[in-house]
């Protein structure tokens, strides 16, 4: 397990992937095109503003109220869980998730685990894990299969495969899945996935799924999908793994409507999944059907981190839902893989350094321009922006003692730091800044031809010959 | 310490205060969700599964086993699974035959027939407990009458609705029949077909579940 998610280093290279995707015109083409789409999906779902604005704030209050009360919550959802008969399991690494996940599967001799759509999975890089195990891990979500097929990863955490064309998957499916002959037709293409899927879910020995909200007063996991496959993932295999992160946790039944609301409506610009899946409780005596075990794992993975601070605790408001991808101009430029995290996009680039640390992810809050449109679409309010400028002044300010984060100071230069220090107490002082702005008037011939990024596209920036200050001297 | 208890210090220790007031979700939806009649409900209801591509047929407590057969020979279906220990399962099995049409029962635990439930299973007769008209939406309790996977595996699903069950919202329903008090196993919002757009966002119908969702609207002429 040696290339786990934790040892990532997404900021090295992330230029060169963006550039390569910025560079290729279809990639572009099919990112543009689907955003377009999902966001004028949303509004659509969105016709009265102040509704829109009200369920927003009842939305952020509700995710605000459970996280005050997170871990008495936790307490009484294992509580409950484990009454109605869940077997609840802690992790605190992806590495413990990995291995409370794949005993269970070796105590049940699993061959093939059929996985639903689950984005913490995808974090604690649970394939790999299983692989290494000798366990086959095969995903059933449409996209997802699509992916793990071409050997890739999600570039977007609801429509997994939004980076391929339907050409791209038609010679896929030929070439990997026998007897498949090269259609482009979407619903043979669904058909086909059906198909392959159906009988692996009567193989298979293990389902595995996330969680979209865990109803603590109930002991309640809910489940949003369109595809039926994460109700196959939990009603047809003999054992049931459920992964989320701590976060995802509300008090009661009563929260869940609001924020299902906003989740279908903000994600896809549904006003409801096709499915919308409440597990209580594994199979009980009498009853037909569904697995007769099923677990819990409550992952931390540097949530607890991001808790700790009444700032950061905001990231952890976040119900999954993309939207802030759908409507960021960098994410639609670049794609998801550019970010080389799990999550992209601006909730990608503000919880991703809880979950690997500043040191591997130091310049991702810098790939923003801070344009603020996350923040604004934001179901559940969280003020991306604001944590982004946040996340640039943990990367690169001097280490100090008890830093909020994991690898503050990471992205510390002593030069840089130095360089604007110098330029804020020139600008502060008008003896100063008048010595300054005479010396670069008079010096302008000194100033580089090549200034790095800047005259990549751009004539180079000169300090005009004369100051305002002069010519306003000279008027009078 | 154990990981559970690390975890659970390093949040202890940052807890806040917690005087932030209670959500006052029924406020919300009191000032945001109209309150409608049956018959109104029943209209938006359908107009909203139907957007999702389900089929509503309106039936009435005499004519539905009649209206259920129509629409199986419409659809060339000769066998339907059925819940024989429920009301509904007991008259389509007595009335459907004659019919001809086959009716299987859920009787063994799926261990026994899985396959033949996956391969030899185009059809099935479920109730539903309930509807939610804001959003086109069926609510189904399995229990060990009428299973889980009935709603999911056979490609064709019919529901019985009775059209005096449906609710404003989703909050509505659980508020009104306390499901914080008794959750089932297994509760499920359905609110059409399976459905996908995971290629190059098009929608495409029959992605799992079932391909065909039809409601036989009982009651109300909706």
């Amino acid at each position: 397990m040696s290339e786990h998610a934790m040892n990532f280093m997404p900021s090295e290279g992330f230029r060169a992937r963006a550039k390569a995707v910025v560079n290729n015109p279809f990639l572009r083409q099919s990112f543009r095109g689907a955003m377009d789409f999902l966001i004028d999906k949303r509004i659509s779902q969105f016709p009265d503003p102040e509704e829109l604005e009200s369920l927003r704030t009842l939305g952020e209050h509700i995710r605000q109220y459970n996280l005050d009360k997170l871990p008495e919550l936790l307490l009484r959802l294992e509580e409950n869980l484990t009454r109605n008969g869940f077997k609840v399991h802690w992790a605190e690494t992806p590495d413990e998730a990995n291995a409370i996940i794949l005993g269970i599967c070796q105590r049940h001799s699993a061959k093939l685990m059929i996985k639903g759509k689950s984005m913490v999975s995808e974090e604690i890089e649970l394939n790999h894990a299983a692989e290494a195990a000798g366990i086959g891990a095969l995903e059933s979500d449409m996209g997802e299969y699509i992916v793990q097929l071409a050997g890739e990863k999600p570039s977007h955490i609801i429509m997994p495969a939004i980076h391929k064309t339907k050409e791209e998957i038609a010679t896929l499916f030929h070439e990997k899945v026998p007897g498949v002959d090269y259609t482009d037709n979407v619903d043979a293409l669904i058909q086909i996935g059906r198909k392959v899927l159906r009988e692996k879910f009567l193989e298979a020995d293990i389902g595995l799924s996330g969680v979209n909200f865990a109803v603590a007063e109930t002991g309640t996991l809910c489940l949003v999908e369109n595809e039926g496959n994460g109700r196959m993932s939990t009603t047809v295999p003999p054992v049931h793994i459920a992964i989320t992160g701590i976060e995802k946790i509300v008090e009661k039944l009563e929260h869940v409507p609001p924020l299902l609301s906003l989740l279908t409506r903000s994600a896809t610009g549904q006003n409801i999944s096709t499915y919308f899946n409440m597990i209580s409780s594994p199979r009980k005596p009498g009853e037909k059907d569904g697995p007769q075990e099923v677990h819990l794992v409550l992952l931390d993975n540097g949530r607890s981190q991001a808790y700790a601070d009444e700032q950061l605790r905001k990231t952890l408001q976040c119900i999954r839902c993309g939207a802030c991808m759908n409507h960021c101009p960098v994410y639609t430029r670049i794609g998801g893989h550019a970010y080389g995290t799990t999550y992209p996009g601006p909730i990608g680039k503000i919880i991703s350094p809880h979950l690997l640390g500043l040191e591997a992810t130091k310049t991702m809050a810098t790939a923003s321009s801070l344009c603020g449109a996350c923040g604004e679409v934001c179901p559940v309010k969280i003020p991306i922006p604001e944590l982004l400028m946040r996340l640039r002044e943990e990367s690169f300010s001097e280490p100090h003692v008890n830093p909020a984060m994991r690898g503050q100071g990471a992205g510390y230069s002593r030069l840089m730091t130095g360089v604007w220090k110098a330029w804020a107490g020139i600008y502060r002082n008008p003896a100063l800044y008048a010595t300054w702005t005479w010396l670069a008037s008079r010096f302008n011939w000194l100033t580089p031809a090549n200034q790095g990024a800047w005259t990549s596209v751009r004539t180079p920036l000169k300090p005009a010959p004369r100051r305002l200050r002069d010519l306003l001297r000279e008027r009078v | 310490m154990n990981t559970r208890d690390r975890i659970l210090a390093k949040l202890k220790a940052a807890t806040p205060a917690g005087n932030r007031p209670v959500p006052d979700v029924a406020a919300w939806f009191a000032g945001h969700r109209p309150v409608e009649t049956g018959s109104e409900k029943a209209v938006r209801f359908r107009r909203l599964i139907e957007l999702a591509h389900a089929e509503v047929v309106a039936v009435n407590a005499e004519n539905w086993v009649k209206k259920l057969e129509e629409i199986l020979h419409a659809k060339g279906l000769t066998e339907l699974l059925v819940a024989p220990g429920t009301e509904h399962g007991r008259q389509a099995m007595n009335e459907l035959p004659a019919a001809g049409i086959a009716c299987k029962g859920y009787e063994q635990a799926i261990e026994s027939w899985k396959d033949e439930m996956f391969r030899q299973t185009p059809a099935s007769l479920t109730t539903a407990r309930a509807a939610i008209a804001e959003t086109g939406t069926l609510v189904l309790w399995p229990d060990a009458d009428e299973p889980r996977l009935m709603s999911l595996v056979p490609p064709v699903h019919l529901v019985l609705l009775d059209a005096g069950n449906i609710y404003n919202t989703f909050y509505e329903a659980m508020q009104s029949e306390s499901w914080k008090d008794g959750m089932p196993t297994n509760a499920l919002l359905i609110s059409g077909p399976s459905k996908t757009a995971d290629i190059q966002v098009t929608l495409a119908y029959g992605a799992h579940g079932p391909k065909e969702l039809i409601v036989l609207l009982m009651g109300e002429a909706a």
